[in-house]
């Protein structure tokens, strides 16, 4: 006599195009419907937590970097403040306004790449091509300014390494950008990193314009995601989701208006809201937040304009001292060798800052024994939080509903598996 | 509604909790010790009544605060042992996996920090639950009050051992298929217990304990009690002025 069987299981990545990364989910499917879902996570782990105790403090904030790896600055944000909660010290106000333009390049940066993938995943090939056009202008602002096109380490406890430079790099003729190519690519570099932005934030809503040509009103867009994935607001509370999670089902929650840091209360900008909670409303919410970002960095860039000043807080024991007093002072020679040998001690006691991360909250739960290394650091990732409600979320969609909702969360491993 | 209505947090906390909460405020962060016994009872009020309202549970992570506050480098006696001083020592990362201390019991070693966030009140607070046996750290599950503790606790459980009582589904979340130990115990050696490679004799992947690294520390860990940031301050303001 034959039986039917009907629940089986498969397994999803971690080597699947869609699984961003190396997410393994083994799904227990009825026919082609979800009945269970279980991600297996930690492909990625590397143990950040554990290598920051074992080093000087600054030495960790590259490691920053890898957990987001698309969200960089943002994450340095975190730790950074942290440190300076501990310490007691506040960075001048120019730092405070270079950190909240970065943090906004960074939004665009990440938004980006989430809409290129998201996209993709879904089906539509082009936006990627359009979405990584801008996404490279916005890498050579990080290039210029710290060096690094991805992992930048340019927020320091106590400020930036360096003040934005004078000058905005250009492309030179080669083989691969010459004629009319070469022009287009260097028609906003003749002035500062300043002019560059200003010129991109500028002209950015219409590039925007065109990534929701693609999208919004597309048909097949609609289908795939249009009360797919539908997240209540009581559930987004119960499953600790933040930033677009939150908001696309209509939680106006935003760390940068509600516990405002670096210089966000004095920028204008909306916080964008969704209504139904469902995959579309997310990448609603997103797409006006990149059209705010835009927003926020021509006001930054105003500011940082009228306002030269010190970017780092003048104190050796944190911030190193300038190399041209190190040639002939022995304090500062001194203050030189410490800093980048052993570090500063940090007094102790706990603190838990938190920076409103493209992604959602990023925090970072400090303990300091006194020691030039964090006793402890934890580093609380929104993606983690956001995967974890996979199961209850995706329950009863169809299969490649889970690509949606896999590409909704805006899941990088970097962070989730730290 | 009497005069003296509590209004910060921490009032708050104290008014209605009483002698469950060890109530502490640094800066602008409140934060409460209590007893695991409490930890369910005090987070279904936290999270339901008025004047809490903490609907979302941020984060939770273990603590171990093994080696709290020891230094490897002494620096009130300089001169006696010159840099050795800095280069032995039983800090992590400086002994391999069989070298490991062994049996150090400590009170109140193992602690969970769990970090809570109302979006009504927009207010924050941290609760910290120390295990009060070392040998087997075993806090009591939260995942009835907020389903997203579930991960949290399994990576809890995971990096540091402790076990949360009535969790559905206990198990490893970060670390491989098969691990042995809790990796992120500060009596766990930084460069691991096993490694991997490939053995063309069995023609498949084996693990082996580590020998490709050499545990050390570049930087020893230092605490200074004579470190005057003001001092530095006023310094460095000299200099920047001058330049």
């Amino acid at each position: 006599m034959a039986q039917e069987i009907r629940n089986y299981t498969m397994n999803f990545g971690p080597q699947h195009p869609a699984a961003h990364g190396v997410l393994r989910l083994v799904l227990e499917m009825d026919g082609e419907t979800i009945v269970r879902v279980d991600p297996h996570i930690g492909l990625l782990h590397r143990g950040t937590e554990k290598l920051a105790e074992s080093k000087p403090f600054n030495q960790s904030i590259g490691y920053m970097d890898r957990l987001d790896y698309v969200s960089m600055m943002c994450s340095e944000h975190a730790y950074v403040r942290a440190i300076e909660t501990l310490m007691g010290i506040d960075p001048p106000d120019r730092a405070h306004w270079i950190r909240t333009m970065f943090d906004e390049i960074t939004r665009i940066l990440n938004h980006l790449m989430w809409i290129g993938s998201n996209a993709l995943d879904l089906g539509a090939m082009a936006v990627f091509l359009y979405a990584f056009r801008e996404r490279e202008e916005l890498m050579d602002c990080y290039e210029a300014v710290s060096g690094a096109r991805l992992h930048a380490t340019y927020y320091r406890p106590g400020g930036v390494y360096r003040d934005l430079p004078a000058v905005m790099p250009k492309y030179h003729e080669s083989p691969w950008h010459k004629g009319k190519d070469l022009k287009r690519l260097n028609r906003w570099r003749e002035g500062s990193l300043l002019d560059f932005i200003d010129q991109f934030a500028e002209d950015f809503p219409r590039r925007v314009d065109e990534y929701e040509e693609l999208l919004t009103t597309n048909r097949i867009w609609k289908q795939r995601t249009v009360g797919i994935g539908v997240v209540t607001p009581e559930q987004a509370q119960e499953w600790g989701m933040t930033g677009p999670m939150m908001r696309g089902s209509g939680v106006a929650w935003d760390l940068r208006k509600k516990q405002p840091y670096a210089r966000y209360a004095d920028v204008d900008f909306d916080i964008p809201v969704g209504v139904n909670g469902d995959c579309y409303d997310r990448y609603l919410v997103r797409v006006a937040e990149m059209r705010q970002s835009a927003r926020i960095i021509r006001q930054c860039v105003t500011w940082l304009r009228a306002n030269p000043g010190p970017v780092i807080v003048q104190n050796y024991k944190v911030a190193p001292p300038p190399r041209a007093r190190m040639k002939e002072g022995m304090e500062e020679l001194i203050h030189h060798f410490k800093l980048f040998s052993e570090g500063y001690g940090v007094p102790e006691g706990e603190t838990y800052c938190a920076v409103e991360a493209p992604k959602g909250e990023f925090g970072c739960y400090l303990v300091s024994d006194g020691a030039n290394k964090p006793f402890r650091v934890h580093l609380r990732a929104p993606g983690f939080a956001h995967l974890s409600s996979i199961d209850t979320i995706v329950k009863g969609h169809m299969l490649a509903d889970v690509v949606a909702m896999i590409g909704t969360y805006d899941l990088v491993f970097g962070e989730v598996d730290r | 509604m009497t005069d003296t209505q509590p209004t910060s947090l921490a009032e708050r906390l104290v008014a209605r909790f009483g002698d469950t909460l060890k109530v502490t405020t640094q800066r602008t962060e409140v934060m409460a010790e209590l007893a695991p016994g409490d930890l369910v009872s005090v987070a279904t009020a936290l999270r339901d009544e008025a004047g809490f309202k903490f609907a979302e549970l941020i984060d939770l992570c273990g603590v171990d605060f093994l080696g709290y506050g020891q230094a490897e480098w002494n620096t009130t006696d300089a001169t006696a042992t010159g840099f050795s001083r800095g280069v032995e020592g039983e800090a992590m990362g400086r002994f391999a996996w069989e070298n490991r201390p062994r049996n150090v019991r400590l009170p109140n070693r193992f602690a969970v920090m769990v970090h809570l966030l109302s979006t009504t009140l927009n207010q924050r607070v941290a609760l910290r639950v120390f295990c009060p046996d070392d040998v087997l750290p075993l806090v009591p599950s939260i995942t009835g009050v907020w389903p997203v503790a579930s991960w949290y606790e399994r990576e809890a459980f995971d990096l540091f051992g402790i076990v949360f009582e009535g969790h559905p589904d206990l198990r490893r979340l970060l670390t491989d298929y098969g691990f042995v130990g809790h990796p992120f115990r500060k009596d766990f050696p930084l460069i691991g217990n096993v490694e991997v490679r490939y053995d063309p004799e069995q023609k498949r992947v084996v693990y082996e304990p580590v020998t490709s690294v050499v545990p050390r520390v570049l930087v020893p860990r230092v605490i200074r009690n004579d470190v005057d940031l003001e001092q530095a301050e006023a310094e460095a303001a000299d200099d920047w002025r001058r330049n």
